[in-house]
């Protein structure tokens, strides 16, 4: 029964998205599709943070692979959407096994700060090899370039549903990650290592394959939001990325399926927001955080968890 | 089944266990006694590999396990139930059972056979394993070991701070598994626990086995208990 209202709850979400496709304004239609993807990006992060414990500082990186997988294969090899976007995928997952290979031989604030570096390593790289990434200016990918099938991702009606289709696929996805017997052993990675390697399980090979998915959905995301909204820029590799997914998965709820979905919506709306009040809008989000990490410190869905809604997966 | 030969180990640069030898038989239950920091919990730490023996070997049914890593030694058969239960708080009964099922892939035979060991326990499947009782806890940490179907079991205090209904429940539990030929090496320092169950003790002084008895016949006032336990 459980299980039966966590599915349905999923769903219902799905099918809401599903409502805004006809009943969103045109400005919150544009958002929400973006939303969509970031909360793909989000999601992976949490798989790795909220439900395997790994507090990274780097996904930008992954994030960055998959972008750049399918806009440089987009603009300089001719490649079709769907090809990008399996580079992309891939590349996302790759680049997390490469990264955790060497970052996971660490710990705690050491692996923050490894995978910081790693990414910074990152976005360095881009500009350095600016005559192929375009730096800081960055690629637009032409329009002609942006079909997925036979599906126009340029255009707002199409990349929303390719969004949420996308979406639909990383949170069901999710859902069952969390659910299967590899998804129970990263929770318990995560609430105490020693005692999981007491029962035979190996925590370096769990936390390289919980990092490796969490690559794989930040891959995914990355190659989607060049491909739908036709940038590729070295800005999308900055820090400010890796922190954003962590923001995003606080707020909603770190180790809940849909913690990361709703972190994205109220952040994004709450920087649109205090953007439209004042310049300062970073200072308006951050005490927004502050607050929150001070009053509800597992997040809205985390702190509805705790309260009562303990099936909540 | 299993035996330590000469081990020396400890923490860091701080040696606990010094030439430590012991071995437990199949079907025996060997129950380790000794004053706090005499090396008890250190040896079982050096057995399931938490800590690396600095000498000496550990074999099981004469194969070394003192170089394997730590994660590997539980699938080998040994299965330990740490000094504090050590659960996975935040994860239900059944999720932790689940866990310790995982490991070996076994079926439902092995968790309904555990779980028939402590009926309680399937009361209490839904539930978050840091809301149980200590002796419900306690009921947990020994299930989830017994999941990986252990050739022996390793039990740190397993009565400390229970009551006595839950005392008698492990020790009838030790003896089933007795009965099925596992092997246990318990650490108790209740005199009455140790002898309700144990076909050896060892006595354990400054990180080596001061002296080994059959159980057979000792009362709670043999001098044994004073000289090494203080009792």
């Amino acid at each position: 029964m459980r299980a039966d209202r966590g599915l349905f709850l999923h769903l219902g979400v799905l099918a809401a998205l599903l409502a805004l496709h006809v009943l969103a304004p045109p400005y919150h239609h544009t958002n929400l599709a973006r939303i969509m993807v970031l909360a793909v990006y989000a999601m992976g992060y949490n798989i790795a943070f909220g439900y395997t414990g790994l507090l990274s500082l780097g996904h930008a990186l992954f994030f960055a692979a998959g972008l750049y997988a399918a806009g440089l294969l987009v603009y300089h090899a001719g490649a079709g959407a769907p090809v990008a976007m399996i580079a992309g995928v891939l590349a996302g997952g790759a680049v997390a096994v490469a990264v955790g290979l060497l970052a996971l031989r660490t710990a705690g604030v050491a692996f923050m700060i490894v995978t910081l570096m790693f990414a910074q390593a990152g976005y360095l790289t881009i500009l350095y090899f600016g005559a192929w990434t375009r730096g800081d200016e960055g690629i637009v990918i032409p329009r002609a370039a942006r079909m997925l099938g036979g599906l126009d991702l340029s255009d707002d009606n199409t990349r929303y549903l390719v969004a949420l289709g996308l979406f639909a696929l990383a949170l069901l996805g999710n859902l069952a990650l969390v659910r299967s017997p590899f998804g129970r052993v990263m929770v318990a990675m995560r609430e105490n290592e020693e005692r999981s390697r007491m029962l035979g399980y190996n925590p370096f090979t769990v936390k390289l394959g919980a990092l490796a998915i969490s690559g794989l959905y930040a891959g995914l995301s990355g190659a989607a939001y060049g491909l739908m909204f036709g940038y590729v820029g070295a800005s999308l590799a900055s820090v400010q990325y890796s922190i954003l997914p962590l923001l995003y998965v606080l707020l909603g709820g770190a180790g809940t399926v849909l913690g990361p979905l709703l972190g994205a919506l109220v952040m994004f709306y709450l920087i649109d927001y205090a953007s439209s009040l004042t310049d300062a809008h970073q200072f308006v989000t951050g005490a927004a955080l502050v607050a929150l990490v001070l009053f509800a410190p597992r997040g809205i869905l985390g702190t509805l968890r705790a309260r009562g809604l303990r099936w909540l997966p | 089944m299993l035996r330590l030969d000469d081990i020396d180990a400890g923490y860091g640069a701080v040696a606990v266990l010094h030439g430590l030898t012991l071995s437990v038989a199949s079907g025996e239950v060997l129950c380790v006694m000794g004053r706090n920091g005499a090396g008890k919990s250190t040896m079982l730490k050096a057995i399931i590999g938490q800590i690396r023996a600095g000498a000496g070997t550990i074999t099981l049914d004469g194969m070394r396990i003192d170089g394997l890593p730590a994660h590997q030694v539980p699938r080998h058969g040994i299965g330990y139930v740490p000094q504090g239960r050590r659960l996975f708080g935040g994860l239900t009964v059944a999720e932790n059972i689940e866990i310790g099922l995982m490991t070996r892939r076994r079926d439902v035979r092995v968790r309904e056979k555990v779980l028939a060991l402590f009926p309680r326990l399937r009361e209490r499947m839904g539930q978050m394993a840091r809301t149980l009782s200590g002796g419900e806890q306690q009921m947990l940490a020994i299930a989830r070991a017994l999941c990986l179907e252990p050739k022996v079991l390793l039990l740190d205090e397993p009565t400390e701070g229970l009551q006595p209904s839950m005392i008698t429940l492990i020790r009838d539990t030790v003896l089933t598994l007795k009965a099925e030929g596992v092997a246990t090496i318990l650490v108790e320092q209740r005199v009455d626990a140790a002898l309700s169950v144990a076909d050896r003790l060892a006595f354990m002084v400054g990180g080596r086995v001061a002296e080994v008895l059959d159980a057979g016949g000792l009362t709670p006032d043999a001098p044994a208990f004073a000289r090494h336990v203080g009792v």
